[in-house]
């Protein structure tokens, strides 16, 4: 019952996900931790960290989820919850696109939901920080990675990697 | 140019080409077993977001997508919410091979990451509570955290008319990151006041 339990809450996320998973971050916890208790802060700050860690499109955090909650028939249920529905709504609609495209309610609902979209992954960076319970030096670890990905464009893996030290290490 | 349903080329290429070499064209189509090694390849090479891989694979590697036809079919793709890599997926996988082909090509895209995401569940069932992985983990959140703020700040810097849009990103922030109020009803307001206002602006440029 908690597969399909779900199925649907993360079919109803899929109709919001703007600007993709990593937008959708605060959503998911506030769902599956806040609401339903199926994940602790840690646990889900350490699924997060896994999907960064991994190769992949960013909607995989979704696979983890399930999986944590219910195992593999969880993982399968999440990702496909994720996916179906857009991808089913995209493939009739696609051929149609190009007659809908430019029109001034096309427009507006791109440049209306971009504010929106930059104010989710600004909560989802937020609140991951608050469930992890950052002290002052993984805070300044993270000014320091978001400050120099901003400067430079060295591969996200990257910082990963620094990060996985310093953690490593003991100094956070 | 107007797409067909099931041919990555363009018209007159697709004329010409059965023009002259007829026979050759079930060879020119990609196969179903190209689609998915194809996105698989792009799902396993991106870290943190594989759309540039996806750009590279679909219009400078294999030439499915001509540049200006991968920003038309992604626009629909980031139009619509959802993963936009999987809907663009689909998107290309109708074009090249129909129905069969929308099915493939994400599912390439997902399988072989999938699995890596899933071994690292397993590992992190095993091993997630010893001292070392979670301290690692913890720094692996706080440097994807600041990857997550620059990329926020990056797109809030993209934003047109700043001072007119980002109010509403900050109404966003305080109801969702501070009020923690559920995201549907937040985004259905947010939409109709910002998209409302984009909606009015548009108006009067004409």
């Amino acid at each position: 019952m908690i597969v399909l339990a779900l199925f649907i809450e993360f079919v109803v996320l899929s109709f919001v996900a703007f600007g993709g998973a990593t937008a959708l971050l605060p959503e998911m916890h506030r769902v599956v931790v806040l609401e339903h208790g199926w994940l602790d802060d840690t646990t889900f700050t350490h699924l997060y960290a896994i999907a960064q860690a991994a190769p992949g499109p960013n909607v995989l955090v979704v696979t983890l989820i399930g999986w944590k909650v219910a195992g593999l028939a969880g993982a399968l249920a999440t990702t496909l919850a994720m996916c179906l529905p857009m991808s089913v709504l995209i493939y009739l609609l696609i051929d149609r696109w190009e007659s809908f495209a430019g029109h001034r309610w096309q427009q507006a609902i791109s440049i209306g939901v971009a504010p929106l979209a930059v104010g989710l992954i600004f909560s989802g960076a937020t609140l991951i920080a608050q469930a992890a319970q950052f002290g002052w030096r993984a805070w300044l670890l993270l000014a320091l990675v978001a400050v120099a990905s901003l400067r430079s464009s060295r591969h996200p893996l990257w910082y990963i990697g620094l990060g996985a030290l310093a953690g490593g290490l003991g100094w956070l | 140019m107007p797409s067909q349903p099931n041919s990555g080329w363009p018209t007159d290429f697709h004329h010409t080409l059965r023009l002259t070499v007829d026979h050759s064209q079930k060879n020119e189509r990609p196969d179903l077993r190209a689609l998915f090694f194809a996105f698989s390849s792009v799902g396993l090479s991106g870290f943190g977001g594989v759309l540039p891989f996806a750009r590279r694979m679909l219009v400078e590697q294999r030439h499915w997508l001509s540049a200006e036809e991968f920003n038309a079919q992604l626009g629909l793709c980031q139009f619509l919410p959802g993963p936009n890599v999987v809907n663009l997926a689909v998107v290309v996988g109708k074009r090249q091979a129909g129905l069969a082909g929308a099915i493939v090509a994400p599912l390439g895209l997902l399988a072989g990451p999938l699995v890596v995401v899933l071994l690292l569940a397993l590992l992190y069932d095993r091993y997630g509570e010893l001292p070392l992985a979670q301290s690692m983990l913890r720094g692996v959140a706080a440097a994807g955290a600041g990857l997550l703020f620059a990329m926020a700040w990056r797109m809030g810097a993209a934003l047109r008319d700043k001072a007119l849009f980002l109010p509403f990103t900050l109404l966003v922030v305080i109801g969702i990151a501070g009020l923690r109020w559920p995201m549907l009803w937040i985004m259905l307001g947010g939409l109709v006041l910002s998209g409302g206002l984009a909606w009015w602006r548009l108006g009067r440029q004409r």
